[in-house]
């Protein structure tokens, strides 16, 4: 008797255990995939999410968060659950061509009846708007902008150096860089971890030597890769990396602590580092400070995190809801202070923001737009995975296999054609 | 049933013991209680691996090609054409022989040393396990730390060790050189998997009767020659057990490289390309192509360890 009723309990507990699985979230609940669980992402989610339970307060917000590596691992995860036909109600992607195989594979919806109901047609700029335009459908809502081509340095470590102000050309930082390594100080902070940051610098070189116009030829065919243009950029990324911290394994953060300690001098890093350091304590202006990267002032080279509406979403009507919220101005207010970005809308309120921040939002109106590389906005995730790839080999390798490089750089183009 | 079994078991007296004996015995009866394990064998191991042949061999090649046609081996011979492929492959082989011969080694002093009966064995053979305890993510972010490549006086981790006792010529750049990754990635795994190792061979001269090393010792052999020809020989089945073992947890190194280096192109093996190609690339008929060429290298270590253990048991 005693054991049978043991196993009473034992069979309540197995069906207790599939009952509360989360399998399928229940009618009325909205579930959203992200990367962002930590820090100034995680605090601008939820301000978006306070956001959005005003508007729907019987939705139930569901956040599937897959923390780290600036959403590699959380790529992954989704790319299994769209393929096995398990999508959640909305995921982050990068705006761009980071989205174009769940085009290709029809697993995203055409949002661009969105747009013109809401305005967003009207306060997103124009040239962001070509550029997520795909045969004249746009997937995807963009909720903020980082700007990519940022130089950082400490002014207490550039005055060492006798440099007083920020240079103006790419040329210019490399006779700096030589300035630093003088007053024994590494010219360059390098981040080696994961290969990205490097390709991050290394597209950045990319923009500053050639010029946007040939930049943005080179992610369609226009410019080609084994031109001399790209030979001079790889050229003076070769430089630029001999003046590099001699640990090839840093993650950012750790890359970006030499140049606030003043071991480092430069750092040409995306502009959420402003918001890393600040919540470590460091004041901007102060402790670190910022230009554009040199040579490609009045150039914003963006990167966007955006919202999608997935095929077969289980609650396609609290997607679009989030996606509404994400795209109005009350949203993007509430979300972008946080994280450290800036509003994609250009109506958005400056005084929400810091100095850096109301700079970048005066840039973004007047500024000529070129896309990121390493984050989503040319290539796809193959072509960008294939190009970190191809940089971090040059870069483990010293720097010294220019040809091999420039050989890499033209298989990654035909990795992401391919895919 | 289970329950009903028990009782009968108390009751048993002598002449009811055949009847028992013949149902265990029984066929049917065996089978039955295997049949969920087979069936869920069938389905998730041998399934599976069947699924992924057929993906290795079709067109699947990106997420929007929805083309299962067969390709043969269009996508293998991709692969050898592939330089990240066999870029990977050749740091999978250093790897491997790297960390095989490392551990053994010292996992075989450190039995050796213990084997004595020295005082205090408990503790360090539970010391020299500990490191098993741990994950290889936990420890690789921390390995992470201590190879950092830093020289000089921004040195940390291991370097800067070398540096404070005056040995800074061994100071050396570990994962990030091109030549010498493989080498420094095989460190944290030979210092995880030597304590194991360690066991295993403990417990192999532990089975081992006295009376052979007394017979030995009374026919006027050295200590030496003891170890040569008496113990070593006996320990051959050991040494094969630890090699499989090794060599399987090897090849399917992920998450150590993964937690140290992550998707670095210095570093990368099969298991990490694999991932890549399947969940960057999307070419899921390429990815499956690297997961079973991994599968095939376990095989050739695994499959004639296996029939070997099977014929060893024949002939008891």
């Amino acid at each position: 008797m005693l054991k049978k009723s043991k196993l009473v309990v034992a069979l309540a507990a197995v069906a207790l255990v599939a009952s509360t699985a989360p399998a399928a979230p229940a009618a009325g609940s909205l579930e959203i995939f992200t990367w962002w669980a930590s820090g100034g992402e995680a605090a601008g989610l939820e301000g978006m999410t306070t956001e959005f339970t005003k508007q729907n307060p019987d939705t139930e917000f569901v956040n599937a968060a897959v923390a780290g590596a600036a959403g590699t691992n959380a790529k992954g995860v989704l790319v299994s659950r769209m393929e096995a036909g398990n999508p959640p109600d909305t995921f982050q992607a990068h705006a761009g061509a980071e989205l174009s195989s769940y085009v290709k594979a029809k697993q995203i919806e055409d949002l661009t009846s969105l747009y013109k109901s809401e305005g967003w047609d009207k306060v997103f700029p124009a040239d962001l708007i070509k550029t997520l335009t795909t045969k004249g459908k746009i997937y995807s809502v963009p909720v903020n902008i980082h700007r990519a081509n940022v130089l950082w340095w400490n002014p207490a470590a550039a005055k060492k150096a006798g440099i007083t102000s920020a240079p103006t050309s790419l040329d210019g930082m490399i006779a700096d860089l030589a300035k630093f390594k003088k007053a024994g100080i590494d010219g360059i902070a390098l981040a080696g971890q994961g290969d990205w940051a490097i390709a991050h610098l290394f597209d950045y070189v990319l923009l500053a030597s050639m010029g946007p116009d040939k930049f943005n030829g080179l992610w369609n065919g226009k410019t080609k890769w084994n031109k001399k243009d790209v030979k001079t950029a790889i050229k003076k990324f070769a430089k630029i990396l001999s003046y590099g911290n001699s640990s090839k394994s840093l993650d950012w953060p750790d890359a970006g602590k030499l140049v606030t300690e003043g071991k480092a001098g430069y750092f040409i890093m995306g502009d959420w580092a402003s918001s890393q350091w600040q919540s470590e304590g460091l004041k901007l202006g102060k402790d670190y400070t910022w230009a554009p990267g040199p040579g490609t002032s009045g150039i914003y080279q963006w990167l966007s995190d955006s919202f999608t509406l997935p095929v077969g979403a289980p609650n396609r009507e609290a997607g679009i809801a989030w996606l509404k919220v994400a795209g109005s101005l009350a949203g993007q207010d509430a979300f972008n202070p946080k994280k450290g970005s800036i509003a994609v809308r250009t109506d958005s309120d400056p005084k929400l923001y810091d100095s850096y921040l109301k700079a970048a939002m005066k840039s973004w109106k007047v500024d000529r737009l070129v896309g990121s590389t390493v984050h989503g906005v040319n290539y796809g995730n193959a072509g960008m995975s294939a190009y970190n790839s191809v940089v971090g080999k040059f870069y483990a390798g010293n720097a010294k296999d220019k040809k091999g490089f420039a050989k890499g750089l033209v298989a990654a183009y035909k990795t992401n054609k391919a895919a | 049933m289970a329950v009903a079994s028990l009782k009968n078991l108390k009751n048993l007296n002598d002449g009811r013991m055949p009847k028992r004996k013949k149902k265990v015995n029984s066929p049917w009866g065996g089978f039955f209680f295997v049949l969920p394990s087979i069936i869920a064998m069938a389905i998730f191991v041998y399934g599976m691996i069947g699924w992924t042949v057929r993906y290795s061999f079709s067109n699947r090649t990106s997420a929007w090609k929805k083309d299962m046609s067969f390709a043969g081996m269009a996508r293998y011979t991709e692969l050898l054409q592939d330089p990240e492929f066999t870029h990977a492959f050749s740091n999978l082989l250093k790897f491997t022989i790297v960390f095989m011969i490392g551990t053994l080694i010292s996992g075989l002093i450190m039995a050796l040393l213990l084997e004595k009966g020295i005082r205090g064995e408990g503790f360090f053979r539970s010391t020299y396990l500990y490191p098993m305890a741990i994950s290889f993510i936990a420890m690789g972010t921390s390995w992470r730390w201590l190879m950092d490549s830093a020289k000089g006086d921004r040195a940390t981790g291991l370097n800067l060790i070398f540096d404070r006792i005056g040995l800074g010529f061994l100071e050396n750049t570990w994962y990030t050189s091109i030549k010498g990754s493989m080498f420094a990635m095989a460190l944290p795994a030979i210092w995880q998997m030597s304590g194991y190792v360690m066991a295993l061979f403990l417990a192999g001269f532990r089975g081992i009767p006295d009376d052979l090393r007394e017979a030995a010792r009374v026919d006027g052999a050295s200590e030496f020659k003891i170890y040569r020809h008496i113990l070593f020989p006996q320990l051959s089945p050991t040494f094969l057990t630890i090699l499989i073992i090794l060599g399987h947890i090897s090849m399917k190194v992920f998450d150590l490289i993964y937690g140290i280096a992550s998707k670095g192109y210095v570093t990368k093996v099969l298991a990490i390309y694999m991932w890549q190609v399947i969940f960057d690339f999307q070419n899921y008929a390429k990815g499956a192509a690297i997961a079973i060429v991994i599968l095939l290298m376990i095989a050739v270590v695994v499959i004639p360890y296996l029939i070997y253990v099977n014929k060893t048991e024949e002939a008891k």
